[in-house]
């Protein structure tokens, strides 16, 4: 099968890669691109913890066709710190102990973003709403959600 | 249809540690020229906090900044024997073995700082800043780092410790049965109260209260996250999760994360938690650990919660909304018991 030529924005940067037609945009962001911040976890748009923000909406990459990206803007964790700082989102996960293996936290942060990006202060039923798509085993969700909504209120460690 | 709500306890009595063929440990700490430990352990931190503990004990038992130690784990190849992370063993076994094993390395970081300060090891003491001074003399001091260095390019010492903990195996008793599987044991009691729907037989979570005795508690925000989270694996257990929905037949079996039933963020509900510590006389600083504790009282205590709510009781897990309404069916409709 010959190779198509993808191009689309990844984290702020231009980038071009060659894909087999059907490869999923984690395989994509992971083995062609290197950025192993979007997890696999179930491959079938079970879990949540390989989601990723595409032109700020969010997608599960594993069930997304790489080729739907062309041209677009595709928002990883790898690009969510800013510079040196972390992002005020990863800040309040870490202060609220929202991670424990870990594994979810990729997904949770990125549908957490996609919230915080559209509604900045939302309410816990729609935090709730907003990772319902996301498994944790771990955290039993709750110091997730207080996470998520410190972070809305502004109540984040320096 | 009704919702029935129904409340049920379960109290436990939990073994730390196992008991096959003993239990052992061990942990590996030295001293680097920068004045910075490391600890080697084979031991697996999963996310339960393993790292951040054993740092905490090494750090406190050398006498020096927790921010000087570092914990490499999981090389089964290159560190130190473990038995591995499970039966809530982590912090008792590991903790002693790396608590035993910073104990000899601080008496040769001792020794190498009296040796440059030309006093006895004996008056020397730790400010847990990173200093070693004299006794009542604050003045005369020396830093870790300037031991470390001193060690390793002066005197050529190695500041290093070996630990290991075992509790031996216990044998049963061919006459009476009796053995000693564990050292030490923590206890729990939770509430649960449920509301069970009687034309679904679906089982929503309502509250849970619980009080977790677990020896010291090393760093409370872990143990609290432990407790927090392990109790969702239980209502996981009691109320979702199965490889065998039908056994033995297996086609039945779930497959995927769609069909592998967890709760979601939407399932969860209130848990108050009240921590006890009752310090162990055989844990590192009093620990005893919540380990798998946390998810064991939720399964007793749901199903309990459950026979009070609608008066079936089911007795194999997980606790489905078939079996629920397949049992109320056979005693011919929900029968709420008193509330408790």
């Amino acid at each position: 099968m010959s190779k198509i030529p993808l191009q689309f924005r990844h984290n702020g940067r231009d980038v071009a890669i060659f894909v087999d037609g059907g490869t999923n945009l984690l395989v994509a962001l992971r083995e062609l691109i290197g950025d192993m911040t979007p997890k696999f976890g179930c491959g079938q748009g079970g879990c949540g913890t390989c989601s990723v923000l595409v032109d700020g909406e969010l997608h599960l990459s594993c069930l997304t066709l790489a080729e739907t990206v062309a041209g677009r803007s595709v928002e990883t964790l790898d690009g969510m710190k800013q510079g040196p700082s972390l992002h005020p989102l990863q800040r309040a996960f870490a202060d609220n102990f929202a991670a424990q293996c870990g594994y979810c936290t990729p997904g949770m942060l990125m549908a957490a973003k996609a919230l915080l990006d559209r509604n900045p202060s939302p309410s816990r039923d729609e935090v709730i709403e907003a990772i319902s798509g996301n498994i944790c085993r771990c955290t039993g969700y709750e110091p997730i959600i207080n996470a998520i909504l410190a972070a809305a209120s502004g109540r984040v460690s320096a | 249809m009704t919702r029935h709500r129904g409340r049920g306890m379960a109290s436990i009595n939990y073994p730390i540690g196992m008991n096959l063929g003993g239990d052992p440990s061990q942990a590996l700490v030295h001293s680097n020229p920068s004045g910075k430990f490391t600890v080697a352990l084979s031991s697996i931190d999963l996310g339960q906090g393993m790292k951040s503990v054993t740092r905490q004990i090494c750090a406190e038992t050398l006498g020096v900044p927790v921010e000087d130690v570092y914990v490499d784990t999981a090389d089964s190849d290159t560190g130190p024997h473990c038995m591995g992370s499970f039966a809530s063993r982590g912090t008792h076994r590991v903790g002693n073995a790396v608590m035993a094993a910073a104990r000899e390395a601080r008496g040769v970081m001792m020794e190498a700082a009296a040796e440059e300060l030309e006093v006895n090891a004996a008056d020397l003491e730790t400010d847990g800043r990173g200093n070693i001074h004299v006794k009542g003399a604050p003045h005369r001091s020396i830093s870790t780092k300037d031991v470390a260095i001193a060690a390793q390019f002066k005197q050529g010492k190695t500041i290093s410790g070996r630990g290991i903990f075992l509790v031996p195996l216990s044998n049963v008793d061919p006459e009476t049965g009796e053995m000693s599987p564990a050292t030490c044991y923590a206890h729990a009691c939770l509430v649960a109260e449920v509301e069970v729907d009687d034309e679904t037989g679906e089982v929503a979570m309502v509250r849970m209260d619980s009080a977790y005795e677990l020896g010291r508690a090393l760093n409370p925000r872990l143990v609290e996250q432990q407790l927090v989270g392990g109790a969702w694996m239980g209502v996981s257990h009691a109320l979702y999760e199965t490889p065998e929905p039908y056994y033995p037949d297996p086609v039945h079996g779930p497959r995927d994360f769609v069909e592998y039933l967890m709760p979601g963020p939407g399932d969860i509900c209130p848990h108050d938690i009240a921590v006890l510590e009752r310090p162990a006389p055989d844990g590192p600083f009093g620990a005893k650990g919540p380990g798998e504790m946390c998810a064991n009282p939720v399964l007793p205590a749901v199903a309990n919660a459950i026979f009070n709510a609608v008066g079936v009781r089911i007795d194999e897990l997980p606790i489905t909304p078939e079996k629920v309404l397949r049992a109320i069916k056979a005693q011919g409709g929900a029968r709420p018991q008193a509330r408790r």
